[in-house]
């Protein structure tokens, strides 16, 4: 009885195996199918969810004004639900089963890092929207959000400035892993070149999900009793509402201590109590504050989209920048598109090249012609007690971005330019 | 914080009641609008001269964002009025084009300092002293007249030790070395940890000629360092206690199904998430309908969670955890599924992000204990709140019909229900109220950290730590499980960093279970094993 | 028992699964290393029996699973200890030959070092010791077999001798787990911190994505776990197996008939662990990453799932409910993206009330009704 079981469950396991591994090919010609790829549950679900929207929103957007080539773009969603071995399956399964042309996914640095290899492999195409560490440089990714110096070193060079604040003591706190270890590691060659002493920078790190920030307060505290101190943070999704929170009430303004924080925007600020928040600063490359025609635009359509979609609290959405990378990632690639005529991945590539698209940012950004990012211009805003943010200070105009920071060693011999091997 | 604006508000009508605006220079107001924020400093300083209260207000509203620019004019909003900054004139309708005149930290700094002497003269105390503490750090040498004024007149020995600090700091910088020693001796009774690099700078021969005042420097900053430490190990004790309150707060609920009951309850965390949720609910319609209360949510909310806590406790023990007693690693498995459909529930119904729950004004900023030590409100009330329900919990089960027969079921099943324990019922009703002490834990969370779909993943496996090191079925264990994890956290975390500190508090957990398998607190009496 | 002595280990070992077994087993070596292989290398793309690359990889994966949930089987099925830390030993396992892949990139990273890319931003010059060796293939397969086995054997020691059971002995596995995946995390460790090893190039000299490769490690896994569960039967029908049945139902009474409960108890245990650090050296190649996520205590409590779903207590049900469960989970995520969690959390809370013996159960009580 129990051999026969096994054999005949053996049977079951197999025929279950193969029916669910084997599905059929995709028949339909008409469309261009675009893989999303953002975790919809876990921990990544809070920052993801609104990129995902973002993306349908902006395809059906696409789709209304004619589509691509004349055919309609067909979204595939799926959930890598915020489990990196998950993401290299989702991508495969995208690449290889449902075919898509292009994937617009992924937030961590981990993640990307996860799906890379099987877009080398498969020779697919991947647009990033967030902003992410450097270091990296691959011919399959387009990144579509800031390198660091379209955001760390601009606001670090503000909190320098006497507007402000002239901070002359920096305390480097983050979540431990790549983004702010990387971060923090530019960021102290830089203030290094810029004459700071080492005893006047201060590198912590918590582990992820850290929710209890009393000593490190109380550290800053005590830090910033040594001159005009600026805290930099990088800490990461939720660890962020107990950190401002016991800031706030242990008494450390802004005007004093003032935070600037890189992963901090206005979707994260929608689960603060912003009140005791006011002062402290985001670097961006976009603002849902920013007043001008293409914002207004892409404001409205996203309100309009949240309410048709029903979306929970869709009278409250708010958009932030790695929405508007998205937003222009999916742009600029039917932009190459249609200048290629093909959605061939190698002939996409060659026409993202020099790609220029205007964006809610206020600025006609351009795609660099070798370096696979885009020229942005940066933003520092002050938080306001509506949860949005001050501009209080900008770049000129849009700025190249450098992956391979020149304040890591060795990184001079760098190329700007993906390897072509 | 709204009790000081509307004790602001009425001090300005009280004292200013008659509208003349003629004092404000229109192009210094015009001036506040300045590209270059020097421009604006000095606006803001040439017009605090003036020192009257059209100044005051105008400054206020600038400092709150109520200051609009539209075109060459610059409107100052008084809740939904709109008056025209210079004149005063009221303005009605607001023109569409008017935008918010931005300022940055910098000026928002400037801004506080000079409101801050400005407000020095008021007849409050209250906001004299808040003034002279504000003041206490940030004076700058512009101010020495207005400190001066304020030195004579001042009668509070404790605003005046601040003004006269904030005098002395100025002073610091003057070439009179008389001076400079008078002031050194003055910051020698202060413990303002900012004070300490200048006092060290004092002691260099290099900076300071001086030698009187380099020993008196020494002297001071002896003095300073030594309450500097009282204060730091006095802040680490409080937030290892508070650390502890916390944890027990998240344990707590599992204390009751767990040790209690013996139902490894993975949903734990999910109530939690229940009950800060129900907090957010309250807060929300609070705002809704009784704006004017809205200060004291927190209080209603603390029935609500706890009984829509408990009331989601009674549906899981009905619908699922009773078919599953005495199977304890199988209730694992089904608790761990239905904290996925909650968490997925919270998701679909509030949408993933995280939602903002605000510390009502009695909860926010703190106590300031020493000048590098402020106990924060929160932090306070959540440990009073964690004695509360300890102390409730405590009655419930020593005091109460209920917590007999609980006592009984934990005890020996069989024999309560032979004597006529409903034990069903009861098993139902500790579970109900396990789920809402788990709930009233949420309400605590929610004012010290996110409330989202995954806040409740992230307390599961502390609450079994603190549960497991207790002793299952003891709440003494766990109380003091809980406080012996926060302050030996906290201490560690000083010494080592947060990671380091977590992962040896893991390691210790592990060896101490070898040492004492069933806990700190072990049941006593005989049991049968399995 | 006295029999058993005089017929070779070999024979008693392979004897012990049933001829049914071997049919299965027979069918089951065919498919997966012989037909899917041969559809994915022979058969051209657009074929309608070409068995993509995804299936194989998704395959390899969900075998290696599998594996796992044998292993956690044989510990919690057979012996009733609840391991919820088994995630640390995979993923010991993996970072163990994760290594060997590393070592295996060798000049082709982004900084063009013969040290991985993370340690060259970590400003460290040469390996760190425990980093040795790595280079050799067949070190480091002992690794994989030493070292998390080795942690098992300590900890396993302690506890046992400690008499630490039940919930107790659950809860400190998970923060054994835990506070692995906070050590992995730090950026010091040398263990790639949160990035893990990924970006992986070659393999014995093979490169890592030929097609070739794949189906080898397909292969390999097929193999490994029909000899998980061969091993397994092997051990559950031996008088061992039978002393562990034993403690499970009544430890006490194994005590007062003179067995000491901790050597069988630590030898299955530290099996375990090796099983799932062998699973975990399988699982790094194919799916292309390693990170301390693998860690976190909710991994190991799926685990645990896993072999509820598909029956504890039977070799092939845990590996059933490995299958069961991460295809519905790759077929959800793709099909009900935002409401996927409710179908697996419903799943879980269904099998544990109606089917206490998983889906096994449920085929057996079906057998059993149909046959009456």
């Amino acid at each position: 009885m129990k051999r026969r079981n096994f054999f005949k469950a053996s049977v079951v396991s197999l025929s279950l195996a193969v029916a669910g591994l084997v599905s059929l090919p995709a028949l339909a010609a008409d469309t261009i199918k675009v893989g999303i790829l953002h975790s919809l549950s876990g921990t990544m679900a809070i920052s993801e969810t609104a990129l995902k929207e973002t993306a349908l929103m902006t395809i059906a957007d696409i789709n209304a004004h004619g589509g691509v080539l004349g055919k309609k773009l067909e979204p595939v969603v799926v959930d890598p639900a915020s489990n990196w071995p998950l993401f290299a399956e989702k991508a495969r399964q995208l690449l290889t089963q449902d075919k898509v042309a292009v994937v617009f996914g992924c937030w961590t640095s981990v993640s990307r890092k996860s799906v890379l290899p099987v877009f080398k492999e498969l020779n697919g195409l991947l647009f990033y929207p967030v902003q992410y560490e450097g270091e990296e440089l691959e011919k399959n990714v387009f990144y579509t959000g800031a390198a660091p110096n379209q955001q760390a070193i601009p606001a670090v060079e503000y909190l320098m400035s006497k507007d402000g604040g002239g901070a002359k003591r920096f305390f480097l706190l983050g979540t431990d892993y790549v983004y702010p270890r990387t971060t923090n590691k530019i960021l102290r060659a830089f203030l290094k070149s810029k004459g700071v002493a080492d005893k006047d920078i201060e590198e912590v790190y918590t582990p992820f999900g850290h929710s209890d920030y009393q000593t490190i307060v109380a550290n800053i505290k005590k830090f910033s009793a040594g001159g005009k101190t600026a805290v930099i943070s990088t800490i990461n999704g939720d660890s962020n509402v107990p950190f401002y929170k016991e800031l706030g009430n242990a008494g450390l303004k802004a005007t004093d201590v003032p935070v600037v924080a890189f992963s901090v925007g206005e979707e994260e600020l929608r689960g603060v109590d912003t009140k005791p928040l006011v002062g402290h600063l985001a670097a961006w490359n976009y603002f849902m504050s920013l007043k001008n025609p293409e914002n207004t635009k892409f404001i409205k359509m996203y309100k309009d989209w949240a309410k048709k979609e029903k979306l929970p609290n869709a009278d409250k959405v708010v958009t932030n920048d790695p929405m508007e990378a998205t937003y222009v990632g999916i742009h600029m690639w039917k932009q190459a598109v249609e200048k290629a005529k093909s959605t061939d991945v190698n002939k996409v590539i060659a026409a993202m090249a020099g790609q220029s698209f205007k964006a809610p940012d206020g600025f006609t950004i351009k795609m660099d012609e070798k370096n696979h990012h885009l020229h942005k211009p940066v933003f520092i805003g002050e938080i306001r007690p509506d949860g949005q943010f001050n501009v209080v200070w900008k770049t000129p105009g849009p700025i190249k971005a450098e992956p391979w920071s020149p304040y890591i060693p060795g990184n001079d011999k760098k190329k700007g330019e993906p390897d072509t091997k | 914080m709204i009790l000081r604006t509307l004790l602001t508000l009425l001090w300005l009508a009280g004292m200013f009641v008659s509208p003349a605006q003629a004092a404000l220079d229109p192009a210094l107001v015009k001036q506040l609008n300045a590209d270059d924020t020097d421009q604006k400093i000095l606006a803001i300083k040439q017009l605090a001269l003036t020192a009257d209260a059209d100044t005051t207000r105008v400054l206020q509203a600038l400092a709150n964002d109520a200051l609009l620019i539209d075109g060459d004019r610059v409107i100052r909003m008084d809740g939904e009025r709109a008056y025209d900054a210079v004149t005063g004139q009221e303005i009605s309708p607001l023109p569409e084009t008017a935008a918010t005149l931005v300022i940055n930290n910098r000026v928002r700094g400037e801004l506080a300092t000079t409101l801050a002497a400005l407000k020095l003269f008021v007849p409050n105390r209250d906001q004299r002293l808040a003034a002279a503490k504000e003041l206490e750090d940030n004076a700058d040498p512009f101010f020495i007249p207005i400190l001066d004024r304020a030195l004579a007149q001042e009668r509070d020995p404790e605003i005046k030790d601040l003004v006269a600090q904030a005098r002395a700091l100025i002073a610091l910088k003057s070439p009179d070395p008389a001076k400079r020693l008078a002031a050194v001796k003055i910051l020698g009774e202060s413990d303002n940890p900012s004070l300490k690099v200048r006092l060290i700078a004092l002691t260099d021969p290099a900076k300071e000629p001086d030698e009187r005042v380099r020993i008196a420097a020494k002297t001071s900053l002896r003095a300073l360092n030594a309450r500097l430490t009282l204060g730091e190990n006095i802040e680490r004790i409080f937030s290892g206690l508070s650390l502890g309150s916390v944890l027990l707060l998240a344990a707590l609920g599992l204390a009751i199904t767990y040790g209690v009951m013996g139902v490894i309850n993975m949903a734990h965390g999910e109530l939690l998430m229940v009950g800060a949720y129900a907090t957010y609910i309250v807060q929300t319609l609070f705002r809704h309908y009784f704006p004017g209360a809205l200060d004291w949510y927190v209080v209603a909310a603390v029935p609500v969670a706890f009984f829509s806590a408990a009331l989601a406790g009674i549906i899981l023990e009905r619908t699922v955890i009773r078919w599953l007693y005495g199977r304890p690693l199988e209730t694992l498995l089904a608790t761990w599924g239905l904290s996925l459909i909650l968490i997925q529930a919270a998701r679909v119904i509030f949408g993933p992000q995280n939602l903002a729950v605000a510390n009502p004004s009695w909860m926010s900023g703190g106590v300031q204990l020493m000048s590098n030590v402020v106990l924060p409100w929160n932090r306070i009330i959540i440990i009073g709140f964690a004695l509360f329900v300890l102390a409730l919990v405590w009655v419930l089960l020593n005091r109460t019909r209920l917590g007999l027969f609980v006592r009984a079921v934990t005890q020996n099943r069989a024999m309560a229900g032979c004597v006529g324990v409903p034990t069903g019922r009861i098993d139902t009703l500790a579970f109900g109220l396990g789920a809402g002490i788990a709930g009233l834990g949420g309400v605590a969370l929610s004012q010290i950290a996110n409330v989202g779909p995954d806040m409740g993943q992230g307390y599961i496996v502390d609450s079994f730590m603190v549960v497991v090191l207790g002793g299952v079925g003891q709440l003494a264990g766990a109380v003091w499980a809980a406080l012996g994890l926060g302050i030996a956290s906290k201490f560690l975390e000083g010494w080592v960093g947060a990671v380091i500190a977590k992962i040896v508090v893991l390691a210790f957990i592990i060896v101490f279970i070898q040492k004492r398998p069933q806990g700190l607190f072990a049941l006593k009496g005989r049991f049968v094993e399995n | 028992m006295k029999t058993d002595r005089r017929i070779p280990f070999v024979i008693r070992f392979l004897s012990a699964t049933g001829r049914r077994g071997w049919i299965a087993l027979s069918v089951f070596a065919l498919v997966t290393c012989v037909l899917l292989p041969a559809a994915h290398l022979w058969l051209p793309n657009g074929h309608p029996l070409h068995v993509s690359d995804y299936v194989i990889t998704l395959g390899g994966k969900v075998m290696c699973y599998a594996i796992v949930a044998v292993a956690m089987d044989l510990i919690w099925g057979f012996t009733g200890i609840l391991s919820l830390g088994h995630g640390v030993f995979f993923a010991l396992g993996g970072y163990a030959f994760g290594m060997y892949l590393m070592r295996g990139i060798g000049q082709d990273g982004v900084y063009h070092s013969a040290l991985p890319d993370f340690m060259v931003f970590l400003d460290w010059k040469a390996f760190p010791w425990y980093w040795q060796g790595t280079d050799h293939f067949l070190y480091a397969v002992l690794l994989v077999l030493v070292a998390p086995a080795l942690l098992a054997f300590v900890f396993g020691f302690f506890a046992f001798r400690s008499r630490i059971k039940g919930v107790y002995f659950s809860i400190i596995t998970q923060a054994l787990t835990f506070a692995f995946m906070l050590l992995f995390f730090r950026n010091e460790t040398g263990f790639g911190g949160n990035n893990g090893f990924t970006d992986f190039k070659r393999i014995l000299g093979y490169s890592i994505t030929a097609p070739q490769t794949r189906v080898t490690l397909f292969a390999l896994t097929a193999l490994m776990l029909m000899f998980t569960l061969v091993l397994g039967r092997y051990l559950v029908k031996s008088k061992f197996g039978r002393v562990l049945a034993a403690i499970r139902d009544a430890e006490s009474r194994v005590m007062f008939l003179g067995y000491n409960p901790l050597w069988y108890k630590l030898f299955i245990w530290t099996l375990s662990a090796m099983l799932c650090a062998v699973a975990g050296a399988l699982y790094v190649p194919q799916v292309g990453i390693i990170n301390p996520s693998e860690m976190s205590p909710a991994n190991s409590i799926e685990l645990a799932i896993w072999v509820a779903v598909g029956g504890r207590g039977t070799l092939i049900g845990p590996a059933l409910g490995a299958f069961i469960v991460n295809l519905s989970k790759s077929w959800f995520t793709v099909a009900f993206p935002e409401y996927w969690l409710f179908f697996l959390g419903l799943l879980f809370v269904l099998v544990t009330l109606f089917l206490p013996q998983g889906v096994v159960g449920l085929w057996q009580r079906l057998r059993a009704r149909s046959g009456r």
